[in-house]
């Protein structure tokens, strides 16, 4: 079976391309092609996946260009992490197209939407499956163009254009660093092959300051795609897709790459404890920075982006601790249950037709189910005991502290606190308390989109068992089986970061409870302070991005546009006009008096001929 | 029976040849042009039917030549005829220098 793994992309590109084609054929059957497929590209990937757990590691190379004594190939590659990737992808992507079913209904492109989410869907899939930076490459900017593609959908909103440029740009800034770290390793190494730069990270070819670069700027890539401190304002704003997509790409999956990236290229950051530092601090300052931005934000989808950022940075920063399966493990139950809480948004949306958690409260009456799983995605993420995010968020801890980095794990905690709090506020806001909206305007969510919502809830409960220091580390032992260079690596958890984590996480719900149900605080002073503003315009990040780098390129621009209309285009007239004038001069030749023609003619034969009188030859 | 030498051949086609070319290119009238052509397709009937008497590797190829091309200029002549009638209803005259509608 192992042997077809290549079907995997290759299906969801299948479906794009006869969406594409066949979009005005299809109409609304185009979605339950995408399902059904997508549904046979997760079975497939079960298989593929259960039998790469007796085989271990499985390599497939085709070569595909040949410059002189280089081989660059393409293939597949499976190993534990790249096999749990593709599950997970799968996984999530086939429950979200089945939800999109029911949210996308009634739309006006809704085969083109399917065909998007499949285009995306096989890009991510051969990105974890690639066996070499230069394939990866290829598919990172692929998911780019997904994300792009899905992020702009409703293009005639002018926000949702300006939203899926920016987040094309932004995370273009990062694919700079990621391809100038590709072509060093590349002129270091003589080759893009995972295996081969590990060898050489082994072998000591490289030496260490090569590598601590090559190794920062191959994050500056991960920091793009995975809206890291400072590129991730494009993340925010990619909530202007709609809500399934918000929860495949910019939850559960592409941003996930980043964290993805440096696991791939782990060998080289343990040779760097610079670049290992500099992943940890981006980590965790991105990770308590987006919490406390989340803490304000009055818009339903905005305020889980950024949750996302600030798990993305916990991640991040458990990679920057030697916390390998400890970060890739709550990548793993991150993708449930955020994909779920997404998933839970989104039906509110759905039912509510607004985005403001100002104008929701009260929807646990009419929404039972969306409320009840959306509680259960705030727990999990909130680290609450036995949920799938404590056991992971716990690893993380973990790890940290077995480190050593007690200034990195304080923030660490204050970041977990905040999650807990912004989460609970969220779910008291909208599901509890008055109701501001009359309610016969809430619509039924359709059983399309509430079968994946309880799947995902049953993972976001159940998922962190998987990898519990109490039932046995299946996860972890699974991916240190591939991993060899992780020996010796081993961050146990103990009793009283358990109880202090759970203290966190009880303590966060506890004070949201206090403050947006009881009304035990005063928030009128609170609303009014200087912070608070700060909060809610985001650290004023937009603005400080606009008045220097966007304007500053606009001036720039403007410069140059004045070169070339005073310049360029002067120029290109005198040329023009140089131009006209001799062919003028040419056509006033052309008289159309057939005898002038023939005279002319005549002439030239006559003097070919002397010439060749004279000469005596050509 | 005195043989005329091939030179005097290719001078009577010279001159004939020259007398067409010129009237082809000065004549006004397009039927004098038309004519003129004639008068140098018959000069080149002329060297073709010469040098086949009395060339260098004399033959019938030639003459057969020769009927070909007459046969040809009278079909041309016949078209050319044509067009010039119906040029001549459309703009009441057939002067050669007022054809010059493919400049432009």
């Amino acid at each position: 079976m192992i042997e077809f793994a290549w079907l995997i992309p290759a299906l969801p590109l299948l479906t794009f391309l006869l969406l594409i084609v066949l979009r005005e054929k299809l109409k609304k059957a185009s979605g339950y092609v995408a399902v059904l497929i997508s549904g046979i590209t997760f079975i497939v990937a079960t298989l593929v996946f259960l039998q790469l757990i007796d085989v271990g590691n499985f390599l497939m190379e085709w070569s595909w260009l040949t410059i002189g004594s280089i081989d660059i190939s393409f293939g597949i590659l499976l190993n534990p992490l790249n096999g749990l990737m593709l599950l997970l992808v799968a996984f999530i992507s086939f429950l979200i197209h089945m939800y999109s079913l029911g949210y996308m209904d009634g739309d006006q492109r809704f085969s083109t939407f399917f065909a998007y989410l499949s285009l995306f869907t096989s890009a991510m899939l051969g990105l974890v499956m690639s066996p070499n930076l230069l394939q990866f490459y290829m598919f990172w900017e692929l998911v780019g163009l997904g994300s792009f593609l899905l992020i702009g959908f409703y293009f005639y909103k002018n926000s949702a254009k300006q939203a899926a440029k920016k987040a094309f740009i932004m995370t273009r800034i990062g694919d700079v660093g990621l391809l100038i770290g590709l072509i060093l390793l590349f002129w270091q190494t003589n080759s893009l092959r995972f295996v081969d730069i590990y060898q050489a990270v082994t072998n000591g070819d490289m030496s260490g300051g090569m590598i601590t670069l090559i190794a920062i700027l191959i994050f500056i890539g991960a920091i793009g795609k995975s809206g890291q401190f400072p590129l991730h304002t494009w993340l925010p704003d990619a909530m202007e897709g709609p809500t399934p997509v918000s929860a495949l790409i910019h939850a559960a999956t592409m941003v996930a790459a980043g964290v993805y990236l440096v696991a791939v290229m782990y060998p080289l950051y343990m040779a760097s404890s610079l670049a290992m530092m500099i992943v940890a601090i981006v980590g965790a300052f991105t990770a308590i920075y987006a919490a406390t931005i989340g803490l304000v934000q009055n818009d339903l989808k905005q305020v889980l982006a950024y949750s996302t950022i600030s798990q993305l940075g916990f991640m991040m920063l458990a990679m920057g601790v030697l916390g390998y399966t400890a970060g890739i493990f709550h990548l793993f139950t991150h993708a449930f249950f955020k994909a779920l809480l997404f998933l839970a948004a989104g039906s509110v949306i759905h039912a509510v037709h607004t985005q403001n958690i100002k104008e929701m409260g009260g929807l646990n009456q009419k929404l039972k189910l969306t409320s009840a799983v959306f509680l259960i995605g705030a727990l999990a993420i909130s680290g609450f005991p036995l949920f799938s995010g404590f056991f992971s968020k716990e690893e993380i801890l973990a790890s940290v502290w077995a480190e050593g980095q007690y200034g990195l794990f304080i923030i660490a905690i204050v970041a977990a606190f905040l999650t807990s709090v912004y989460m609970f506020r969220l779910y008291f806001l909208v599901f509890h308390g008055e109701s501001k909206l009359t309610l016969d305007k809430v619509k039924p969510v359709p059983m399309t989109m509430k079968i994946p919502m309880m799947v995902l809830a049953l993972f976001a409960i159940f998922s962190g068992f998987f990898n519990t220091s109490w039932f046995g580390t299946y996860i972890a032992d699974f991916l240190e089986e591939g991993a060899t260079y992780l020996e010796g690596i081993h961050h146990g958890s103990s009793i009283w970061l358990m109880l202090l984590a759970t203290v966190v996480s009880l303590g966060g719900i506890a004070l949201a409870y206090l403050i947006y149900v009881k009304n035990a605080l005063n928030q009128e002073n609170w609303k009014t302070s200087g912070t608070y503003q700060m909060l809610l315009n985001k650290y004023y990040m937009d603005e400080f991005y606009d008045n220097t780098f966007v304007k500053g390129s606009r001036g720039i621009g403007l410069g140059f546009q004045y070169v070339e209309k005073y310049f360029v285009r002067l120029i290109i007239l005198f040329i023009g006009d140089l131009v006209t004038t001799f062919s003028r001069t040419g056509s006033k030749s052309q008289t159309g008096q057939a005898q002038t023609y023939t005279a002319v003619a005549f002439l030239g034969l006559v003097l070919f001929a002397a010439v060749y009188m004279l000469k005596g030859g050509y | 029976m005195t043989t005329i030498p091939l030179q005097a051949y290719l001078i009577l086609a010279l001159i004939l040849f020259c007398i067409g070319l010129f009237g082809a290119l000065t004549k006004r009238n397009t039927i004098i042009v038309l004519i003129c052509i004639e008068l140098m397709l018959n000069a080149v009937n002329l060297n073709l039917v010469a040098f086949s008497q009395l060339g260098n590797n004399p033959g019938i190829t030639g003459q057969v030549f020769s009927l070909f091309t007459i046969t040809i200029a009278a079909a041309e002549v016949a078209v050319g005829m044509a067009i010039l009638i119906a040029w001549y209803r459309h703009k009441n005259g057939v002067n050669v220098d007022e054809m010059d509608g493919l400049k432009d």
